[in-house]
């Protein structure tokens, strides 16, 4: 125990306050087994977890979901975060969104809104969140955005349905005047993972997307930023999840687990709730938090090489979901002997139809009959 | 660089002393960078009415043993557009 470092402060806070969604998007990175979860902590717990966190250091705090904006006192926390100096970004689907709530969040502190888009299509959009009229709001509340003085943000999840749009993604981006576009290749946890074969797109449509982002940032430099992130499944090393393993992150789910990363949860591992301990206690000195800190914990062929302090091993919660064991290395990277995994998985993506999807949506109906098959 | 050019910290920017780390940052959507001792010192002086020259006068003063602290400046100046950090009137 003695040679894992002294925790470095968690720089980020991640609030998931609510499970619940109007949208159904089966790429969305939420725990099948949500149905499962507990009560949402209510008001004055999230109060204490913003203080907590705010004192041990953490200055970016995300409030996401689900949809946050189902939370009506989305404005007082808003309110607490900016008057303890946080930098407060909202993750929203945009539904639920009003000029007036725009404006009211703006009011109580809100830096930032990130909207996410499902796709450039009115009718991809539909199919793929379930709601035939989210689009055309989502393109109101995203220049009501623009019009409140936010940096505007938009996020794009890229899967194989609609990875051949990135020029009118970009362009629809560029109309609404866009600071930053994150066109996010979907990572699959959660309920992406379920719809993995569906969802992954081929080598080459991803060197298509990435040859026409390359081509608009080269026409437009001073434009807007774009973030391009590759799917790690066609890498042959992982990313370095969060920096490592509880060097920086901090999430709370809506019942108040605290996670090392948002796809944690369902890690065999005892997550401990803010409702019975501090944040302080948690972070620092839970066997949860400590479980994968520094080196120590790796096997090999993690544990004697060299590229490990860049990549930590990879992500933890990806090694579990393939491989069944969490201290294994990431299977993307091809040291690993168990690369056949993630191989295996590019072949029968790639051998899917495209056209009809079958895809498996993001519902607690749907969520209650898996864990009604898991027992 | 225009001299008599008027820097502000851009409005998507924020900057803040962060006791834990010891330093001070730049926060911006999803983001954060750490800044350096002359860099926080120079974005310090940064306060949407005095121009390039002013900011550039008042740390030659404040700080006469250091060589080249001006084109230093400037220099930061430059880099900090390019990056965003800062706007000019
Ligand atoms: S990804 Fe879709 S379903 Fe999941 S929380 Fe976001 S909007 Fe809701
Ligand atoms: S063996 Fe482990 S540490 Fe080395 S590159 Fe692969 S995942 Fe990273």
């Amino acid at each position: 125990m003695s040679s894992i470092p002294e925790a470095s402060p968690p720089l980020w806070l991640l609030a998931e306050l609510t499970y619940r969604c109007p949208l159904q998007c089966p790429y969305c990175s939420n725990p099948v087994e949500m149905a499962a979860a507990g009560e949402e902590l209510d008001t004055e717990d999230w109060l204490r977890v913003l203080r907590q966190a705010r004192g041990l250091g953490a200055a970016q705090l995300g409030f996401s979901g689900g949809e946050p904006l189902v939370r009506q006192d989305l404005e007082v926390l808003v309110a607490e975060a900016s008057t303890l100096g946080f930098y407060s970004n909202l993750i929203t689907s945009g539904v639920g969104l009003t000029g007036d709530r725009v404006r009211s969040l703006r009011e109580a502190g809100l830096d930032h809104i990130q909207v996410s888009f499902q796709s450039s299509e009115p009718e991809v959009s539909a199919l793929l969140s379930g709601s035939p009229k989210a689009f055309a709001h989502k393109l109101e509340m995203a220049q009501a955005v623009k019009a409140a003085g936010y940096p505007m943000v938009l996020n794009f999840v890229l899967h194989r349905h609609n990875i051949d749009q990135t020029e009118q993604i970009l362009q629809l981006a560029h109309e609404l005047g866009a600071d930053y576009v994150e066109l996010a290749n979907t990572q699959y946890h959660g309920w992406a993972l379920l719809n993995r074969e569906q969802l992954m797109p081929t080598r080459e449509q991803l060197q298509r997307a990435e040859q026409v982002t390359n081509a608009w940032r080269e026409a437009h430099p001073d434009g807007m930023r774009i973030y391009f992130v590759v799917p790690d499944y066609f890498e042959d090393r992982p990313k370095p999840c969060m920096n490592g393993w509880a060097q920086m992150f901090l999430a709370v789910t809506p019942d108040g687990v605290a996670l090392p990363c948002h796809s944690a949860r369902n890690l065999p591992l005892e997550f401990p709730n803010v409702q019975q301990q501090d944040l302080e206690s948690i972070w620092r000195h839970s066997d949860a938090f400590n479980a994968y800190r520094g080196f120590d914990w790796m096997r090999e062929p993690c544990r004697s090489c060299p590229e490990k302090e860049r990549d930590f091993g990879g992500c933890r919660c990806q090694a579990f979901a393939l491989t069944g064991d969490a201290a294994q290395a990431d299977p993307v990277c091809t040291k690993s002997n168990q690369r056949s995994l993630v191989d295996a998985a590019l072949g029968a993506a790639s051998a899917q139809e495209s056209g009809a999807p079958g895809l498996r949506y993001r519902t607690l109906q749907a969520s209650k009959d898996i864990l009604a098959r898991q027992v | 660089m225009d001299k008599g050019s008027i820097p502000r910290i851009h409005r998507h920017f924020r900057l803040q002393w962060e006791e834990a780390q010891g330093c001070h940052v730049l926060l911006y959507p999803e983001g954060m960078v750490k800044l350096n001792d002359s860099a926080a010192l120079i974005l310090g002086c940064v306060d949407g009415v005095r121009s390039v020259a002013d900011i550039i006068a008042e740390l030659t003063s404040r700080f006469p043993d250091v060589d080249g602290i001006a084109s230093d400046i400037e220099e930061f100046m430059a880099a900090a557009s390019t990056r965003r950090w800062l706007e000019f009137d």
